[in-house]
């Protein structure tokens, strides 16, 4: 099997970002329950959970647009208490942008270059270069006003990178453009990240973008961590039901633990039978239940008379067409809820009738236990 | 049917024709009688003559007027602009309870009898034991004005990206940095324009005027003054004429300020630009 390359550059060992025990409360509700984090120099790093999670909270705390209630937050060894967001090496790209509107593009830009006092020919020189690293050459004199809003979020970028910042920090950047310019601008700000080298922290509730972009990422749900890893161990073994949900589709099925060691164990289930896997770094055994779960997309339709190693057997109840892929809802006996699963259209999955028999295939190396 | 919608593209615009005709006749009267040669107002004119407007100028009350006029609007608009300022920026900026209700009692002026508010503003000073004088009118014109300051104030602060300030302090900006080169350049124009309409009002109010002044007149109270002798009656058509025209000119100013403070604020945020 092809391992894929986890990632294009070397990145260093060193602590960017530490956040230790960081709780923000208003009142009685806990926007970031003691959360603890370390992001490593030249890491894109995001911080994926449901709107209300507390991702931008932290995100605004790192910014030094809000204080903790307790706990610390340190970026390149420099303690941040009580200093304010105009002196932290940090810049942010803001979800509206907050673009100057008083202001051209090049004056944007050139906006925190003020306070260095550079002279005129070296400013000019890092603004020139800051818009042809976001590809806005030639627009330095159009006005805020005149922008697309592809131009908009170039020019709050180019706005952040001009200052050579320890940290970039984006809040739900795409989030504002359409489903094509934003699937373009996440391999732009992929591409750009790698280019200069700064650490990113973005915030999303996209996990797609997550995905797409991280180096690693941590998934954060009513203001605590539930899991800090890189994109492929997060969508392959999430630490629990929560996190699995949320990266995208997944089949729970309920299993008994039969055997439990240091790395691996032993699950009793209805529909899959007896199974061995690994067991999560994480896992928290809750008494003898746990959960077992499989991506759709690793179900695999068994034509005709193939056979696989590890299938199971069911009946088609649901169909559903999305153009370059099919969505089935699988009865399997035994099981209390029917499975989801994907295939692609290229063998006709798009024409089995509901109601037939049909066999799935799947890799045992797919099936994860999660704590119940 | 199709007849009725032949026929009713062509009343719709003479009603529309005859509708300002209306509103605005009286007001083209004016000029128009300014320059007549003859003292009565009456068509169709003797002559055309500068005669009334030259004279304006060597009446030595018309220009004390002119002065306390002067003096009242500028103080009315100042206050009743920073007043206004405070008020709407608390009300667009922050959520309290009693937001609503606050901005409702600021607003009641307008809608309240003018002649009311006048007398009882009248009991108010003789009750604090305050003698009549431009203080006094200068009051009762910032509680006519505030109402008017907040709704261009407010139209001008609404949708202020909050976020503009911080990208300010972001990008190592210092608080009075941020107020001095994002917020007043970005408020200015609703600004200017609010106190550009509460001049203009404190300018053509009479009836507070008339009942908080002592022995100094406005304008208006001069040409009520005036209206008593019928041979002044195309001396105040002219001076009627000027005020007409500073009034339109500064309203059309402070409307297009209005508006550019208005698509500057809610230009930002940028979702669908």
């Amino acid at each position: 099997m092809l391992e894929r390359v986890q990632s294009e550059r070397t990145q260093s060992d060193r602590t960017m970002i530490e956040i230790r025990d960081v709780t923000r409360s208003y009142g009685a509700f806990k926007a970031l329950d003691n959360a603890s984090l370390t992001i490593r120099e030249g890491e894109f790093f995001s911080l994926l959970g449901p709107s209300g999670c507390g991702k931008t909270t932290l995100l605004r705390m790192i910014a030094g647009f809000d204080t903790p209630t307790s706990g610390s937050i340190a970026v390149d060894g420099q303690p941040m208490d009580g200093i304010p967001a105009n002196r932290r090496p940090t810049n942010m790209v803001f979800q509206s942008y907050a673009i100057f509107p008083h202001l051209n593009v090049e004056q944007n830009v050139a906006y925190g270059l003020r306070r260095l006092r550079l002279d005129a020919g070296e400013e000019k020189r890092r603004v020139e270069e800051a818009l042809a690293q976001v590809s806005l050459t030639g627009l330095g004199k159009r006005r805020a006003t005149e922008l697309s809003g592809g131009q908009r979020q170039r020019v709050a970028l180019a706005r952040a990178l001009v200052m050579r910042p320890k940290v970039l920090l984006l809040d739900e950047p795409l989030s504002a453009l359409d489903k094509k310019l934003r699937e373009q601008m996440q391999v732009e700000l992929r591409r750009l990240q790698q280019a200069v080298g700064i650490t990113f922290v973005l915030v999303t509730h996209d996990q797609y973008e997550a995905l797409a972009m991280s180096d690693r990422i941590a998934v954060m749900f009513g203001g605590k961590i539930a899991q800090v890893a890189s994109p492929k161990e997060i969508y392959q073994r999430p630490v629990n039901r929560q996190v699995a949900d949320f990266l995208g589709g997944m089949n729970f099925v309920k299993a008994e633990i039969v055997e439990e060691n240091g790395t691996s164990m032993v699950l009793d289930t209805l529909g899959f039978g007896r199974v061995k896997t690994d067991k999560p770094r994480a896992f928290v055994r809750n008494g003898g239940a746990a959960t077992l779960g499989i991506r759709p997309e690793r179900l695999r339709v068994l034509w005709d008379t193939a056979t696989a190693k590890f299938e199971v057997a069911g009946k088609v109840v649901e169909r559903h067409y999305f153009g370059e892929i099919t969505h089935l809802i699988v009865e399997i006996p035994g099981l209390e809820k029917p499975l989801s699963v994907t295939e692609t259209n290229d063998f006709g999955a798009d024409d089995i009738p509901v109601g037939a028999p049909i066999r799935l295939a799947y890799d045992p190396e797919a099936l994860v236990a999660m704590a119940d | 049917m199709t007849a009725i919608r032949r026929f009713l593209p062509g009343w719709l615009s003479s009603y529309a024709v005859l509708y300002l005709l209306f509103l605005y006749l009286p007001v083209i009267f004016l000029p128009i009688f300014s320059i007549n040669t003859a003292a009565t107002p009456k068509f169709p004119l003797s002559g055309v003559t500068l005669h009334w407007y030259e004279d304006l100028p060597r009446t030595p009350a018309l220009i004390d007027a002119t002065w306390n006029s002067l003096i009242v609007g500028v103080s009315a608009a100042i206050l009743s602009t920073v007043l206004g300022i405070l008020a709407a920026r608390s009300i667009t900026r922050y959520r309290y309870p009693g937001r609503r209700a606050i901005n409702g009692l600021i607003m009641a002026p307008l809608v309240l009898p003018e002649v009311i508010v006048a007398i009882s503003m009248l009991l108010v000073m003789l009750q604090l034991g305050l003698s009549l004088s431009l203080f006094t009118v200068v009051l009762g014109h910032v509680l006519v004005c505030i109402p008017y300051s907040m709704t261009v104030l407010t139209s001008g602060f609404e949708g202020f990206d909050r976020s503009l300030e911080e990208a300010s302090a972001d990008l190592g900006e210092s608080a009075f940095g941020t107020f001095r080169r994002v917020t007043l350049p970005m408020v200015a124009p609703a600004i200017i324009s609010s106190l550009l309409v509460c001049f203009t009002i404190s300018l053509d109010e009479f009836i507070i005027a008339f009942f908080l002044t002592g022995t100094e007149a406005t304008l208006p109270i001069y040409i009520w003054g005036q209206l008593r002798f019928a041979a002044k009656l195309p001396g105040v058509l002219a001076l009627g004429t000027l005020l007409l025209f500073a009034s339109f000119l500064l309203m059309t100013i402070a409307e297009i300020l209005r508006r550019r403070a208005a698509r500057r604020t809610q230009n930002e945020g940028g979702l669908y630009a």
